[in-house]
């Protein structure tokens, strides 16, 4: 069996519903959620990738590197406000961020 | 076109961001912010203005990056409502002595992300001037630190707002893979004649990103959270510049880069404008508190903006613009009452803290009055214009059934803005107010002039520079 796009692109498409049902279902720790949302960066990173390869089109590979360096930012600013949250509340378990509701 | 060139369309965002870097420095060696601080950073917002109405127009960075009429026009309107959230938000920080210097540079990334997005002419331009905002965004939000609810409104803000940049990116890849290019153009022509199922599953994600970002219905769930949690000033610039730019960068990726879809699309809009209206008129009902009753208001309103959209022609994208500036104006100016108003030091938030207002501030009681009655859609103030653009507009394109239903949500809604004024004008004081800042009220008092009677002088400006920028975007 040799391993063409439809089998990269179903492996993003599993990564990123298991990103997207790692937001929702979760009921734990914040911090699983940020890993959610690495899983659904990297999933599209190898949907980009792939096609990449398979157009033969370098744009697909430059696109991969910005979502890459996004990626890192985002979690940066993410940490960061997580670091405030904990100091207010003394934890990060998502039923703590409720104190608004309705 | 040779790198200068590229360079000098991109005059705006290269003086925001350049001016932004030495603010920062300039900040960490103060380390509190001052008058000055606050006035150099307007003064970057005004020149970056006036870079984007005064410089060459075309296509720059091999069409990444569109400076035309339309990019113009939403970049004046985004770059206003940004210069006037500083004054408005620094003195209040300093009052509650988070006197921090980042505030007036947050705002002005904010800005520089979002003109990216009214100039964004391609996916990888648009993912970054995406992400250039809402980073700055989420950190707004929760920068009133030693507070709990901000904390939480941040955190909120910053998990759905990077769950919607991932749908974003995964329908931008799926575009990429099935269309072959990232341009805005080059897409246009693969899907002319009909979109690939493929492609078509991609734009369903990317509509379903940015719906998240202009907070329409079924992806507003962090609105209200958000708006309660961040600070009145930080909500006052929420409300309108980042949906300005999600809004004409919406209209610029369908109109551009999908016009051979446009019958699935405008489909979609049409039942997220439906879902929006009826979500904020119907949730709006139950709230006590003004920044959450608000929010909804701002999900009903989007969902107007959005049928101007999905009428899918040149008259409905110019009624999309001319409703998003003049609800800007609407939803700054409440804001900016909210701002104003305090009792006993503590800021006065619900519906019920309202008692009696017009005894003790009759102005910033009518300022309130006619900024509801203006998102309520009354003639003779603004909001009646903004909803009768986009009404005549949806009509025009065949969407009558639609726009009535629209109309029946807007009658709902009237009821909780009408519960606002009788509640400010005929019930019982519930105490003496503070006395209101100087900066608010003025901002509040002067957008209320806005509301009326000024707007009637500026739709005469209005309708023809909005004609001409919607006609950039080369819909039928």
């Amino acid at each position: 069996m040799t391993i063409g796009l439809s089998h990269y692109l179903a492996v993003a498409a599993i990564l990123f519903t298991i990103g997207v049902f790692g937001i929702f279902v979760n009921r734990k720790n914040i911090i699983v959620i940020l890993m959610s949302i690495e899983l659904i960066l990297l999933a599209v990173n190898i949907n980009l990738v792939a096609f990449s390869a398979y157009l033969h089109d370098v744009v697909g590979q430059i696109f991969a590197m910005f979502v890459l360096t996004v990626a890192a930012a985002e979690a940066a600013v993410g940490l960061a406000i997580l670091v405030t949250f904990f100091r207010n509340r003394g934890g990060i378990a998502v039923d703590d961020a409720a104190v608004m509701k309705g | 076109m040779n790198f200068s060139t590229d360079l000098s369309l991109a005059l705006p965002e290269l003086i925001l961001a350049g001016g932004a870097l030495v603010l920062l420095v300039w900040g960490a060696f103060q380390s509190r912010a001052n008058m000055v601080f606050s006035l150099a950073a307007v003064a970057l917002l005004v020149a970056a203005g006036a870079a984007a109405v005064l410089g060459p127009m075309g296509r720059g960075f091999s069409g990444g990056l569109i400076a035309d009429q339309a990019s113009a026009f939403a970049k004046v309107a985004i770059y206003a409502a940004s210069a006037i959230a500083i004054p408005l938000g620094q003195p209040w920080f300093q009052r509650r002595g988070v006197n921090n210097f980042e505030f007036p540079i947050l705002i002005v990334l904010a800005a520089l992300g979002m003109g990216m997005m009214a100039s964004a002419g391609d996916l990888i331009s648009l993912y970054i001037g995406v992400e250039l905002h809402s980073l700055a965004l989420y950190v707004l939000a929760a920068i009133h630190r030693d507070n709990a609810k901000a904390s939480e409104a941040g955190l909120k803000y910053f998990v759905l707002g990077a769950l919607s940049s991932g749908l974003l990116l995964y329908g931008a890849s799926l575009i990429y893979g099935f269309a072959g290019s990232t341009h805005f153009t080059v897409i246009a022509q693969a899907v002319e004649g009909g979109a690939n199922v493929g492609v078509l599953f991609g734009l369903v994600f990317l509509i379903c990103g940015l719906a998240f970002k202009i907070s329409a219905a079924p992806f507003h769930m962090w609105t209200p959270d958000v708006y309660e949690g961040a600070p009145t000033p930080v909500v006052a610039f929420f409300g309108a510049a980042p949906k300005m730019a999600a809004m004409v960068l919406f209209a610029r990726v369908l109109a551009e880069g999908f016009g051979g879809a446009a019958e699935q699309w405008r489909q979609i809009l049409i039942i997220i404008a439906l879902a929006s209206v009826a979500v904020g008129a119907f949730a709006g009902l139950a709230q006590s508190n003004l920044k959450r009753l608000w929010a909804y208001s701002s999900i009903a309103n989007i969902g107007y903006a959005v049928l101007g959209l999905a009428s899918g022609d040149t008259a409905g994208v110019q009624a999309m613009l001319v409703f998003m500036v003049l609800y800007m104006v609407d939803v700054t100016g409440f804001f900016a009452c909210l701002a104003a108003l305090s009792r006993d030091g503590r800021p006065m938030e619900t519906i019920s803290d309202m008692a009696g207002l017009f005894k003790e501030r009759p102005g910033i009681a009518l300022a309130m009055s006619a900024f509801a009655l203006s998102a309520l859609g009354l003639p003779p103030f603004s909001g009646f214009w903004a909803k009768f653009y986009v009404f005549k507009a949806a009509i025009g394109a065949g969407l009558g059934v639609v726009a009535v239903i629209a109309l029946v949500g807007s009658v709902v809604a009237a009821f909780y803005y009408l519960r606002l004024i009788k509640v400010m004008w005929f019930d019982a004081s519930a105490g003496a107010t503070e006395t209101p800042p100087v900066e608010a009220r003025t901002i509040a008092l002067a957008l209320a002039l806005f509301t009326f009677p000024v707007v009637l002088v500026a739709l005469a400006f209005l309708d023809p520079l909005a004609a001409a920028a919607a006609a950039a975007f080369g819909l039928a």
